[in-house]
């Protein structure tokens, strides 16, 4: 089983999450995203009074199945703890975050900054809290996120999913340029 | 029967990022400082195959398990779709997880990145509450 301990190209990772826009339009009749998951736990778990959250949840039920199968596979491979970054990573990009100040190269997420504790510091409150709210705002903001917009939107020649993404990317930019090197340094 | 095959998807899925490094910081980071190929070349063969598949799909007039013609669902162009494309990217940057990935981590058991996941629902729930405030 060694195949599910290894690293794996983008040309095994990339076809396979491709594989999933078809797939699921042949099975379900409904199309391949992730983000609108947070949207409808807000609808059935926290039921709040705001006309958007007003909607037939329960025809999205095989996406929280979907997404509970995610994490589940998240945890049976490993996740964070797997392969050291150090000989995969680009030397120039681990050279720039040491120097930005991230200490920890020893898993896939820098554990100084996503460790349980790093949320009582300003900076991992930044990251975790203030990065994992952008996420949940910004893809209900934007209808879709990379699965929905990048990879399912543009395999469908999707105007709107082009722009999208070519916004999350102008985001992701600003962010590791100008926001992301004060917050590191704190 | 079909949920059960949606979670085997549902957990190939968490696998597939999480051995492809999709779920990792450091892979984010190397995309948006372009420094190397690897997310570019995951994004865009997932594209690739995802159009492929989609055109053979239309061409042979494919219908879905339960006979329904296949029907692409259509994505609006707005003002929020570049809006809030960039206050994604904000978060996807600083998290290193756009939303798959952010599930794959959860599992994974990082309790930051359940934290993560709990503020992306919370980023949602304010969402739709102000929504009618906001440009769309």
């Amino acid at each position: 089983m060694d195949i599910f301990s290894s690293f794996w190209p983008w040309y095994i990772t990339g076809p396979l999450i491709g594989l999933y826009v078809p797939i699921l339009y042949l099975l379900i009749n409904r199309h391949f995203g992730v983000s609108s998951t947070f949207r409808d736990i807000c609808a059935a778990v926290i039921r709040p009074s705001s006309g958007y959250f007003k909607y037939d949840w329960k025809a999205n039920r095989w996406r929280l199945v979907f997404v509970a199968g995610t994490a589940i596979g998240g945890f049976l491979a490993g996740g964070t703890l797997r392969t050291p970054p150090g000989g995969q990573i680009s030397g120039h990009t681990l050279a720039v975050l040491a120097s930005l100040g991230v200490k920890d190269f020893s898993s896939l997420v820098p554990a100084d900054l996503f460790s349980t504790g790093s949320l009582l510091t300003l900076r991992g409150i930044l990251l975790i809290a203030v990065g994992g709210f952008l996420v949940g705002f910004g893809t209900r903001y934007a209808e879709g996120c990379t699965s929905g917009h990048s990879i399912h939107g543009i395999a469908t020649f999707q105007r709107a999913s082009l722009v999208a993404t070519l916004s999350f990317f102008a985001g992701g930019l600003i962010c590791t340029y100008f926001i992301l090197p004060y917050i590191l340094h704190l | 029967m079909v949920y059960f095959v949606v979670m085997i998807l549902g957990i190939f899925f968490g696998m597939i990022l999480s051995n492809g490094e999709v779920i990792s910081w450091f892979r984010i980071q190397e995309m948006f400082r372009f420094d190397s190929f690897h997310m570019y070349g995951v994004i865009g063969s997932a594209i690739a195959v995802g159009a492929v598949t989609m055109a053979l799909l239309r061409k042979f007039h494919a219908r879905s398990l339960n006979g329904d013609p296949i029907v692409i669902e259509t994505k609006k162009l707005e003002k929020g779709t570049v809006i809030g494309g960039v206050i994604f990217g904000l978060g996807w940057a600083m998290t290193g997880a756009c939303p798959g990935p952010l599930y794959a981590l959860a599992g994974s058991g990082y309790p930051a990145y359940i934290a993560a996941l709990l503020f992306a629902v919370g980023g949602a729930l304010v969402y739709g509450t102000i929504r009618d405030k906001l440009p769309h």
